[in-house]
């Protein structure tokens, strides 16, 4: 299959940021690859179905969140446990964030609905518009707002913070951003 | 210590304040641009090459 230059650059380059929002979806690593792997097959037998010009990188989410939708939310309770999953992503612990408060954070976004986490991961984290977002995710604009702010109040009140001083689990995590942060 | 953010008048009851908001969003892409600087495995540039291989088998 020879395949345009500019194509593989494209799908190349949205690699990344692919595996990011699946292992957001699936809490898996090596689940999350062979999301990736799989869209990417998705997406090049399916070329001529995407409009040039259009956002790929969002062609691409689109094909991988409606995948992970079909083929495997009906494992979900199997896919998602999330706790831990993520920590074995990372190379290392965002040094400017307290590491109680980051797997604190980590664990409160796992336990989000599905539809808020992805809502929020897209437009919070991967850099989408909301109407982008809507795009990917197949609903109202409006929706996808909703999502995210529910989202966010959720966060809030899992992780227990009404103002800046109460976030962090512990004294010295505050301690630590109040020194920190400003 | 004093810190000033509770204090701001924008953080309205039942709604986040812009503070905490900003620190939900930064926790967000913190861990999310940790994958992300990950780069590109090998297993998807390996990929791409073996797809265009079975059409051009002979390529250099």
């Amino acid at each position: 299959m020879p395949m345009d230059e500019s194509v593989r650059k494209a799908v190349l380059a949205a690699v990344p940021s692919l595996r990011a929002f699946a292992i957001s979806l699936c809490g898996n690593v090596d689940r999350a690859d062979d999301l990736v792997q799989e869209t990417m097959l998705r997406a090049l037998a399916n070329i001529d179905s995407f409009q040039p010009g259009t956002n790929m990188s969002a062609w691409l989410f689109t094909i991988l969140r409606n995948h992970f939708r079909s083929e495997y939310r009906k494992r979900r309770r199997e896919v998602e446990d999330t706790d831990g999953h993520y920590a074995d992503s990372l190379k290392t612990q965002p040094e400017q964030l307290g590491q109680v408060e980051f797997r604190e954070f980590k664990e409160a976004l796992s336990r989000l609905p599905a539809d808020q986490r992805e809502a929020l991961i897209l437009v919070g984290a991967s850099g989408f518009s909301y109407e982008e977002a809507a795009n990917i995710c197949g609903c109202a604009v409006g929706t996808i707002k909703s999502r995210v702010n529910r989202a966010r109040t959720r966060l809030a009140e899992l992780l227990q913070i009404d103002g800046i001083d109460d976030f962090g689990p512990d004294e010295q995590t505050r301690a630590v951003l109040a020194g920190g942060g400003e | 210590m004093q810190t000033t953010a509770s204090k701001k008048s924008d953080s309205k009851p039942g709604k986040l304040g812009r503070e905490v908001q900003a620190r939900l969003g930064q926790q967000l892409r913190a861990m999310y641009d940790d994958v992300v600087s990950q780069g590109v495995p090998d297993r998807f540039a390996d990929l791409l090459n073996r797809l265009e291989g079975n059409g051009n088998k002979d390529k250099h």
